[in-house]
C-alpha cells in the first residue's frame, strides 16, 4: 500500500512535474488567469494522463519500440479528442473559455512523459495511479498559480469578488500584469524557490562552479 | 521482445491501434453532437436576447425566443432576401449560418483591403437578422456583427430600438483576448454603457466608437461614445472598426435606411 501512496502524493510535492521536472510549463502560463479554468484544465489533464497511462499500460508488451512514441501519441490524441468533445457538450461555458488549450493538452510533457517513463514498465493499475499522482501535481501548481494570478490581476477568486476593484467603486488598483502570461513565470518561479529552501534535497547540483575572480585587486 | 520489433508486428500494431481509436473517437464526436449543438444553439439564443436585454429569469430561453422572428438579409442590395432569392442560392433559412457562408466563395464576396476596416476578409452575401415585432411594426432589431480585435475575431450581437439608432445592448458571445483587459469586453458594467448611444449622427454616417479613457458627459458628442478598455487599445480600436464597418455603408447601413424609409 505505501507503494500505492507513493506514486500518488509523491508528485504533489516531493517530484512534482512542474516544479522539479519542470514539465507543462506552456499550459500552465496559458490557462491560469483564472481559477475556474485552471481547475478544469487540472481536472483534463489529471484524466488524460490517468487513461493514457492505463491503456499504454495493458499494450506496453505489444509496442514496438521503432513506434512506440507514435503509439504513445495516438492514444493520448484519442482521449484530449474525447474529453474536449465532453467538454463542449457538458461544460459548454467553460469549453469556450479553454478553447485550444484542451487540444494542447496532446503536446504537454507530462502526459508523455509519464506514458514513456512509468508506463512503458509498470502494470495497468499502477499506471493509472501514476496518472492520476502526476495529475495532481499539476493540478496543485496550476491551482496556487491561478489563485495568485486571479486574485491579484482581477481581485476575484472563482469569479467571485473578493478585493472591490477601482473600476466597480473599490480600493484595489488590480494588476494587469498578472493576467498576462509572463506573470505565471514569475509566481512559478516563487513557487519553486520556496519548494526548494523547503525540500532541499531538490535542489540540483550546479552545473559548473564560479571561479573566483582572479582580476588581480589593486587600486585604479 | 525482439519479435515485437518484426515488421509484421509493427504494422499489425499501427493498424490495429489506430483503427481502435477511429473507431473510439468517432463514437464520441457522433454521439455528442446532439447535445453540442443543443448548446451552441442556446448560447446564441442568450445573446441574441442578452443584447436585446429581454432576458427573464422566469422563463426559459427557448420560450422567449419563439417571440423573435429570424430573417435573412441580402446586405449588398440592403433588402429582405427573397425565397426565390435564396433558393436559387440554394440556401435553406432553417440551417443558414453566415459564419460558415462567409467562408464558402459562392455565398460570400472577399473584401478589399480599403474596406475591410474590421478585417474580416470574406462577407457573406446574406446574413441572419432577428426582429421582435407588434404587430407589422419592427420594435427591436438584432444584428449580428464580427471582426478582428487583438487576437481573435470577436463575434457579437447589436440591438437597436426601432429607430434603427438607438442602442439597446451591444455584446460578444464569442471572443478570446487578453483575459482581464480586451477580456472586459464581456464585463456587464461596461457592456451597460451602450445602452442609449446612437449609431448615427445628423449627416447618417455610423460614427459610433469607444474612446480612449472614460467619456465626457458635457461633450456634445457623447452620445456617439463609449468608454474605451484600459489596457486593451487594441481590442477597442476592433470593437470601434466592427461596429463602423456592420453599421455602415459596407455592412447593415443600406438595410437600416431601407427599414427607416418604409416607416415613414
Amino acid at each position: 500500500m505505501s507503494e500505492v501512496r507513493k506514486v500518488l502524493f509523491a508528485p504533489i510535492m516531493n517530484n512534482n512535474p512542474i516544479a522539479l521536472q519542470i514539465l507543462g510549463i506552456c499550459s500552465a502560463l496559458a490557462v491560469t488567469s483564472s481559477l475556474s479554468v485552471s481547475l478544469v484544465m487540472a481536472i483534463a489533464l489529471t484524466l488524460v494522463t490517468a487513461f493514457s497511462n492505463f491503456f499504454i499500460a495493458i499494450i506496453r508488451n505489444h509496442i514496438p519500440s521503432s513506434i512506440r512514441i507514435i503509439v504513445q501519441m495516438i492514444v493520448i490524441a484519442s482521449l484530449v479528442i474525447v474529453v474536449d468533445q465532453i467538454l463542449k457538450a457538458y461544460a459548454f461555458e467553460i469549453s469556450k473559455q479553454l478553447s485550444v488549450f484542451v487540444g494542447l493538452i496532446i503536446t504537454n510533457c507530462i502526459v508523455m512523459g509519464r506514458a514513456e517513463a512509468y508506463a512503458m514498465k509498470n502494470p495497468p493499475g499502477m499506471s493509472f495511479i501514476d496518472g492520476i499522482g502526476n495529475g495532481l501535481g499539476y493540478s496543485a501548481m496550476l491551482l496556487v498559480v491561478g489563485f495568485f494570478r486571479e486574485l491579484l490581476g482581477a481581485g476575484k477568486l472563482f469569479g467571485v469578488e473578493i478585493f472591490q476593484t477601482v473600476q466597480n467603486g473599490g480600493w484595489y488598483q488590480p494588476n494587469g500584469l498578472m493576467l498576462l502570461p509572463p506573470s505565471a513565470f514569475f509566481v512559478i518561479g516563487l513557487v519553486i524557490w520556496a519548494l526548494r529552501s523547503w525540500k532541499t534535497d531538490q535542489v540540483e547540483a550546479p552545473d559548473f562552479k564560479i571561479a573566483a575572480n582572479s582580476r588581480v585587486q589593486e587600486a585604479h | 521482445m525482439s519479435s515485437n520489433d518484426s515488421i509484421k508486428k509493427t504494422v499489425v500494431v499501427a493498424l490495429s491501434l489506430c483503427l481502435v481509436c477511429s473507431v473510439f473517437v468517432a463514437a464520441a464526436a457522433v454521439g455528442l453532437k446532439p447535445i453540442q449543438k443543443a448548446n451552441k444553439d442556446l448560447d446564441r439564443k442568450q445573446n441574441i436576447l442578452a443584447a436585446a436585454d429581454m432576458l427573464d429569469p422566469d422563463k426559459s430561453v427557448d420560450e422567449i425566443f419563439e417571440s423573435i422572428e429570424t430573417r435573412l438579409v441580402n446586405i449588398s442590395t440592403g433588402k429582405f432576401a427573397t425565397e426565390a432569392e435564396l433558393t436559387s442560392a440554394g440556401i435553406n433559412p432553417a440551417t443558414y449560418d453566415q459564419n460558415i457562408a462567409s467562408k464558402d466563395p459562392a455565398l460570400s464576396i472577399a473584401l478589399e483591403a480599403e474596406d475591410d476596416i474590421a478585417s474580416i476578409k470574406r462577407r457573406a452575401e446574406y446574413s441572419s437578422v432577428y426582429l421582435v415585432k407588434s404587430g407589422d411594426d419592427i420594435e427591436r432589431i438584432i444584428l449580428p456583427v464580427k471582426g478582428y480585435g487583438l487576437w481573435s475575431t470577436m463575434y457579437g450581437f447589436m440591438a437597436l430600438e426601432s429607430d434603427f439608432n438607438t442602442v439597446i445592448g451591444f455584446g460578444f458571445y464569442d471572443q478570446a483576448e487578453t483575459p482581464g483587459l480586451g477580456g472586459e469586453v464581456d464585463n456587464p458594467n461596461w457592456k451597460a454603457l451602450w445602452k442609449g448611444k446612437m449609431v448615427y449622427n445628423e449627416s447618417g454616417e455610423a460614427v459610433l466608437g469607444l474612446v480612449k479613457g472614460s467619456v465626457d458627459s458635457t461633450d456634445p458628442q457623447a452620445a456617439y461614445k463609449v468608454d474605451g478598455l484600459s489596457g486593451a487599445t487594441l481590442t477597442s480600436r476592433g470593437v470601434t472598426n466592427l461596429v463602423h464597418y456592420w453599421l455602415g455603408e459596407q455592412g447593415f447601413g443600406p438595410f437600416l435606411s431601407n427599414l427607416k424609409g418604409e416607416g415613414e
